[in-house]
């Protein structure tokens, strides 16, 4: 099941050095966080808060459209909802797993293409950690690569 | 830029496009009413430039008259006042008139157009019947309509129409009237098409100069939004808002172009410093104020931001798109906000919370105002959001001026709220009267500390209300937290908690360890300032042990419980306090990691030594030391059925295994499932609550049932302990609120005491002053084991001060079993079959229990003749303990008297087991073992009551019964023990002739090889004359196992031996191993009857006659001679089957010549009845005639004879005939006289054959059925001369075929 999704996913390589995200999330299906990290300088907690509070528009996102159209169902959510500070973009696997990326307003360079193609690498570096035999579905993700991976879409914000 | 007259016409939104009329002034009077209703009655299609799509429109119109004025100048660019089509009216029909005025103001009206360069005119010519009639010197109608085309157009002959009657009702006029309306409207269009396509072009052409640097955004921003205008005006909302996005965008990207450093000049009046932030104005359909700001180039950005927005606003809601703009005005509020950062421009602090704050609410009050109740409680998730901005935004405000703070604001603030109230101005007139505008709110959420709560809790609990009505719960728990947090900080910590432990149950329950940490922290707060001291300590323990803290945080909680235990002490131990304890949940003071037992089982017998090693991981940043450490121990008494006396019973085991289903490893340890601690890591809350949301493991285990008796497997399964809480119902309202979600015990803070409620337990395991280092530590307890029973590990509690940590439940269920046992004597073979005759060694062994085997104690076993015990010198005890370890040995002393057998015992203690062997030695009964077979002797039945004999496998067993006294009872133990016979006798007596031979077969049944010796038989009546020459080897034979060794004796008797003979065979045996085994004698007793020959029987097979030898197919004759070889014994006169006629005793034998394997056919009688004289050498011959039927050495047909009883007549037969009552009187007195020297055993022999003691001739007609008995002789009594004796057989001469028999 899973392994058609991965399918879906085409590798895309884009550049995505001019791009920053203040906060990366992956959140388990039952809406506990596998993976949290966000920009060092900022207030982790804030970021905490935001992406737990997106988990309900995420829900309702879900809900509303998987419905209708569960099979063809658009991982991407687009925009959660923007704050005066952030703008809060989700993502939902197949297996119910969320991802939230957390960008600054101010950074308008960011397109919303772009955000789509953060997401598929995003998704892509899940699915390697999955993959792993030594991971336990479930378990918070301490994968080096995948670290390594959300750390290349965190530019430092300072 | 236009005159000021032409202002009314922009504000009323029921602009039309301008028509200009020239001509007859009353002509379009009369008509002017009937034209304005028909214009947009019908839509017209409009085909539109540049590939836009083609759209169906109703045209209306206003129509003016013409005048020059109303020409646009060169360079105007106003579209609204732009006239799209000027129409001459003239209803002219005289050439005459034509020519001397109307032709002259056609021309001037011309001309004025094409000065203007104005293309688009229409000249309508009415025509009326009337004046038709008038007028006598007609021109053709059409001369007039052809001179003003000749005249005016030339090419354009479709600026011309007619319109005939438009007065009357007649289809010409209908039809008139249409084709016009078609014109007029085709002409509008064209005019539209032409002069906006136009109009985009140059506004087009003005954008793209928007580098040059006289630039300026305000004029062409007038420029499209006169197009934007006109499509509003033709009801084209959406090309409307297509203009204004335009704007929108292009602004937009001039401030990022700014934000990149290309800072365009034009720019430069938007940076201006904001001095008005008196928020949207919705109300008004075009904002003119703002207009005109921007008109001049003055504007902030602020100002064309909202203005902006109120025009996209009002269009949408015309569009009936009002969700939209609640969205976009989200956006928009949090983009200005972004927008002025961006371009730093300097804003008053507050300024723009300010502007949000009137924002927000201008916009639901215009949504409100155009939707219904229904419709607003519908999309609540459209407004929702900027309910919870305008909350945010009134707290920022609050926190700005001192308004949310214990005492009010200070001069400072309150000269911050002076500056901001200024900024808001004076309020707009639309809303001057409306009580609940949003600059009146705004106003007196400002005013005072008590007005500003007001406003603020309506705000939150609408947003909360809202939240909670779309289900985004967790969005309302962070409004409801911000509200705590402002309760919090206005000392109401009352109205926090509640807020408070709502959001700490989803962050728990959803596991979100860093909220989780940040809110339990809050609620610590907010505990201790409402003297929550329980809840408090209980916070501060999770918070002691929370990962996410840092060192001095968690030592800071953990010092606020030392405190408490010690300061609740001190006041104690003034007397003073009354019972302050306060009982705490371990969970987040410390975990249960593992307890070992030792010895590892956990059964052990009553009194026996139990420790139990505790391993505890302490959660404590710092090392805490512990008054008291207990577990409290439930106690049951152990069912008396359930226990058996014997440990060894397999009931016993399966408890003990089900005793500890958390598994006791065979180490006797028992692991408990590791919980991460709340937020005891960054993620490891997260695995707390994915342990709520997954359910938890299976818990199997192996379930054995074995039969009580005989131990043997009757069922075996697996069972599921902890079924009911897979099985519980998952509902997710109930699974954040269970106390055990995840384990992580965050819902015992607000459980507090009920979660933790103390057992009272007799039974206690302590430790005192115990100190918890961090981290794992390992604390010993001594286990009770006094009472027999289950004893069951209920709950674990830790004692520092006045504080307890109490584990409510230890789970997985720890148990041990104490047992208390009787003392037991058991007496067990150590070979597995005791062989009787032989010394065997058998085992005692004693489970002492709880009896202490003391000094002096001592078996006494009751002596039996029939199992002597033997006494070895050698014979010591061994002790051993319950767990297998030998003790001691010592020398047993075993005196024997002539009743009793005393063992004394070693002195033992309770729970060990002492064992000895000892030698026994069961005698062989002395009577031979029963067969079925054998007939019943009389005076043989042996009385034993102790022992009796079965067959078991073919060995004849003895149960011998040991009577023991025991010293730790008054009553005597019985233990049987069966011994086996080695060996199964048989004899039998072999005849030759008149000589006689006794063989006794002697049978090994054991497995154990024999040597045996001295066989001899002996005849126990010594009276009798019989000599036995044995004919047996003097030495020593071999009786291997599963062997027989036959002994033979010839029996010679000088005179008549009598009937019965008692014979004892006795022979010495011993096993083979080992070679010194002292011989043990074996017995046999037996009787033989009858032993002397009576008849010789003597057969013969003839040839037929003139054969020489026996042929197939032929009779041969059968001689079959009985001879008499004695006198009539004592014995045998008084025989009841001998009669006496003519002097000549007689008996009556039947002799029956069979033939079984069908060798023979025997021709005629095979049987017959033949009388013989009782007297020696008597003969009687019978000849047969039989057939032989194969050829060959045929075994001679076999004869038997057998004596031949006649039936006497009952006594119940009726006494018809005289002779039968004379015989039997006779015969009775016969038999009276003969008596005398019979025997006893033959007078029981005579009463076995019962009425047949009188002999009687065959009734002559037999009634009632009487039949004749045959009765065989004893074995020796006939003897067969002929017994295996064969002929010679040939076949028939003309025997053709040859029978084959292949088997």
């Amino acid at each position: 099941m899973t392994c058609l999704c991965f399918l879906c996913v085409s590798r895309d390589y884009d550049e995505l050095s001019s791009i920053m995200a203040v906060c990366i999330a992956v959140i388990a299906k039952e809406n506990y966080p596998l993976y949290i990290r966000s920009v060092p300088t900022q207030n982790e907690l804030k970021f905490h808060y935001t992406v737990h509070t997106s988990l309900d528009v995420v829900e309702e996102k879900i809900s509303s459209v998987g419905k209708a159209l569960a099979d063809q169902r658009e991982l991407y959510l687009g925009l959660l909802y923007p704050t005066e500070d952030y703008k809060v973009y989700g993502y939902v696997t197949n297996s119910k797993v969320k991802f939230v990326i957390v960008v600054d307003s101010s950074n308008t360079s960011l397109r919303d293409n772009e955000i789509r193609s953060m997401f598929r690498k995003l998704h892509n570096s899940f699915t390697d950690v999955m993959c792993n035999p030594f991971y336990i579905p479930g378990d918070p993700i301490q994968s080096k690569a995948f670290d390594s991976m959300v750390s290349a879409m965190m530019v430092q914000a300072c | 830029m236009e005159s000021h007259e032409e202002k009314p016409i922009i504000y009323t939104m029921e602009n039309k496009p301008i028509v200009t009329c020239a001509g007859d002034p009353a002509l379009f009077a009369a008509l002017y009413s009937a034209l304005a209703q028909q214009l947009p009655r019908e839509p017209m299609e409009w085909r539109r430039s540049y590939g836009r799509a083609p759209k169906m429109i109703h045209l209306e119109a206003n129509f003016v008259q013409f005048k020059e004025d109303l020409l646009p100048k060169e360079g105007n660019k106003a579209l609204l006042t732009f006239p799209f089509l000027h129409i001459f009216w003239t209803d002219c029909c005289d050439t005459e008139v034509y020519k001397a005025s109307v032709k002259e103001d056609m021309l001037r009206w011309q001309t004025t157009l094409k000065h203007h360069g104005s293309q688009d005119w229409l000249i309508v010519v009415v025509e009326s019947d009337a004046k038709k009639k008038n007028k006598t010197n007609l021109l053709p109608r059409t001369s007039i309509m052809d001179k003003i085309r000749n005249d005016f157009c030339n090419k354009q002959s479709d600026r011309c129409v007619s319109l005939a009657d438009p007065l009357k009702e007649s289809s010409r006029s209908q039809e008139s009237w249409s084709s016009f309306l078609t014109k007029l409207r085709t002409l509008l269009l064209m005019s539209f098409t032409k002069n906006l396509g136009r109009f985009e072009d140059d506004m087009r052409t003005m954008r793209e100069k928007r580098t040059e640097p006289g630039w300026s955004f305000c004029d062409y921003f007038m420029v499209q939004e006169e197009l934007a205008f006109v499509f509003e005006m033709l009801q084209q909302y959406e090309d409307a808002l297509v203009q204004y996005d335009e704007l929108d965008a292009l602004f937009t990207q001039y401030v990022l172009n700014f934000g990149a450093g290309d800072a365009a000049n034009w720019l430069g009046s938007f940076c201006q410093p904001v001095r008005s932030w008196n928020g949207l104005v919705l109300r008004r359909p075009i904002d003119m104020e703002k207009r005109e700001l921007i008109q001049r180039s003055e504007a902030s950005l602020l100002d064309l931001r909202s203005y902006l927005f109120s025009r996209q606003c009002t269009l949408l809601i015309f569009l009936q798109r009002p969700w939209e703009v609640t969205q976009r005005a989200l956006e928009l509020l949090h983009n200005c906000v972004q927008e002025l950062r961006l371009l730093e421009v300097s804003v008053l602090q507050g300024a723009l919370d300010c502007w949000v704050f009137l924002s927000c609410l201008e916009v639901l009050h215009r949504i409100e105002g155009c939707c219904d109740r229904a419709q607003l409680e519908a999309n609540c998730s459209h407004t929702v959001g900027l309910w919870t901005y305008a909350t945010e935004k009134l707290k920022c405000l609050g926190d700005l001026c001192g308004l949310v703070s214990k005492n009010g604001p200070n001069s400072e603030d309150l000269n911050r709220t002076v500056d901001l109230l200024a900024g808001l101005g004076a309020e707009r007139p639309e809303t001057a009267n409306s009580l609940q505008s949003p600059y009146k709110k705004l106003k007196e959420a400002l005013s005072s500390v008590e007005t500003f709560e007001k406003h603020y809790l309506e705000l939150s609990h609408a947003a909360m209300e809202m939240y909670t009505a779309i289900g985004r719960m967790r969005s309302a728990r962070l409004v409801g937290k911000s509200l705590a947090e402002f309760y919090m900080r206005k000392g109401d910590p009352q109205s926090a908690d509640g807020f408070l432990q709502d959001s700490l149950k989803s962050y728990v329950a959803e596991g979100w360890s860093l909220q989780v940490t940040h809110t339990r922290r809050q609620v610590a707060e907010c505990q201790k300032l409402l003297g929550q001291t329980e809840d408090y300590l209980q916070t501060c323990a999770l918070l002691a042990s929370d990962a996410n803290l840092t060192d001095e945080e968690r030592k800071h909680f953990c010092q606020e419980i030392l405190n408490h235990a010690n300061q609740s002490s001190q006041t104690e131990s003034q007397g003073e306090s009354v019972d302050q304890k306060v009982a705490l949940s371990m969970a987040a003071f410390a975990q249960l990691r593992e307890l070992r037992f030792q010895p590892a089982s956990p059964t052990v017998h009553v009194g026996a030594a139990l420790q139990l090693e505790l391993r505890l991981c302490s959660l404590m940043p710092v090392a805490v030391r512990l008054e008291q450490l207990a577990v409290s121990v439930h106690f049951s008494l152990e069912q008396p059925g359930q226990r058996g006396s014997s440990l060894s019973t397999p009931q016993r085991r399966i408890p003990a295994q089900c005793a500890a289903p958390g598994g006791v490893s065979p180490e006797g340890a028992v692991l408990f499932p590791a919980i991460s601690p709340a937020g005891g890591g960054p993620l490891g809350a997260g695995m707390g609550g994915a342990g709520a949301g997954a359910p938890a493991a299976l818990e199997l285990y192996e379930i054995q049932d074995r039969s009580p008796s005989d131990n043997t497997l009757n069922t075996t399964g697996v069972v599921c302990k902890n079924v009911h809480l897979l099985l519980r119902r998952q509902d997710s309202a109930t699974s954040l609120d269970t106390p055990s979600a995840g384990g992580s015990g965050g819902s015992v803070t607000s459980g507090g005491a009920a979660a933790v409620a103390m057992e009272d337990s007799s039974q206690m395991l302590k430790t005192r002053d115990v100190t918890l280092l961090p981290g794992n530590n390992s604390i010993p307890f001594t286990a009770p084991s006094q009472k027999p029973g289950t004893y069951t590990l209920r709950q674990l509690s830790a004692m520092v001060g006045q504080v307890q940590f109490v584990l409510p439940h230890i789970y997985p269920t720890v148990q041990y079993e104490v047992y208390s046992q009787e003392p037991q004597l058991t007496i067990e073979p150590l070979t597995d079959n005791l062989l009787a005759g032989l010394p065997q060694k058998v085992k005692f062994t004693i489970v002492t229990g709880h009896y202490t085997v003391k000094k002096g104690d001592a078996l006494q076993l009751s002596n039996t003749d029939s199992m002597p015990i033997l006494h070895t010198n050698s014979c010591t005890a061994r002790i051993v303990s319950s767990t297998g370890e030998l003790v001691g040995e010592s020398a047993l002393s075993i005196h024997s008297s002539e009743k009793v057998t005393s063992i004394s015992l070693p002195p033992t203690l309770p729970y060990h087991t002492l064992d000895f062997q000892l030698d026994v030695l069961c005698h062989i009964p002395a009577s031979p073992a029963r067969l079925e077979t054998e007939r019943l002797t009389n005076g043989e039945v042996r009385h034993r009551p102790k022992s009796r004999t079965r067959y078991n496998s073919g060995m004849a067993s003895v149960d011998q019964k040991v009577s023991i006294d025991c010293p730790w009872s008054i009553y005597s133990t019985l233990i049987s023990l069966t011994f086996y016979i080695p060996f199964k006798a048989k004899h039998s007596l072999l005849s030759a002739g008149k000589r006689k031979y006794i063989q006794v077969c002697l049978q090994n049944v054991s497995d154990t090889n024999f040597r045996l010796m001295d066989p001899s038989l002996t005849q126990r009546q010594q009276n009798s004359s019989l000599e036995l020459d044995s004919l047996n080897p003097k030495e020593q034979q071999l009786v291997h196992s599963k062997q027989s060794v036959f002994c033979l004796w010839e029996v010679k008797w000088a005179s008549e031996p009598p009937a019965c003979l008692q014979f004892s065979f006795v022979a010495s045996f011993a096993p083979t191993e080992p070679a010194d085994a002292e011989f043990k004698p074996y017995c046999y007793d037996f009787q033989l009857e009858r032993v002397s020959t009576l008849y010789c029987l003597r057969a013969e097979i003839q040839p037929a006659d003139g054969e020489p030898q026996c042929r197939t197919g032929t009779l041969c004759g059968l001689d079959v001679s009985i001879t008499r070889l004695t006198e009539p014994t004592d014995s045998e006169r008084d025989d009841e089957e001998s009669t006496e006629s003519e002097g000549l005793r007689t008996t009556k034998l039947m002799y029956e010549v069979v033939d079984n394997s069908s060798n023979w056919a025997v021709c005629g009688k095979s049987t017959g009845v033949v009388s013989m004289p009782v007297v020696a050498s008597a003969t009687h011959r019978v000849l047969m005639e039989v057939m032989p039927l194969f050829a060959g050495h045929l075994p001679f047909p076999s004869i038997k004879l057998l004596k031949y009883l006649p039936h006497n007549v009952t006594p119940v037969i009726p006494p018809d005939t005289d002779s039968c009552l004379e015989n039997d009187n006779l015969s009775l007195l016969d038999k009276g006289l003969e008596d005398q020297s019979d025997t006893a055993s033959l007078r029981s022999r005579g009463s076995i054959h019962s009425l047949g003691s009188s002999d009687q001739p065959l009734p002559p007609a037999s009634r009632g059925l009487p039949m004749p008995r045959l009765e065989p002789f004893s074995p020796g009594q006939v003897f067969n001369c002929s017994q295996g004796r064969q002929v010679l057989v040939l076949p028939a001469t003309d025997d053709h075929i040859l029978e084959v028999n292949a088997t």
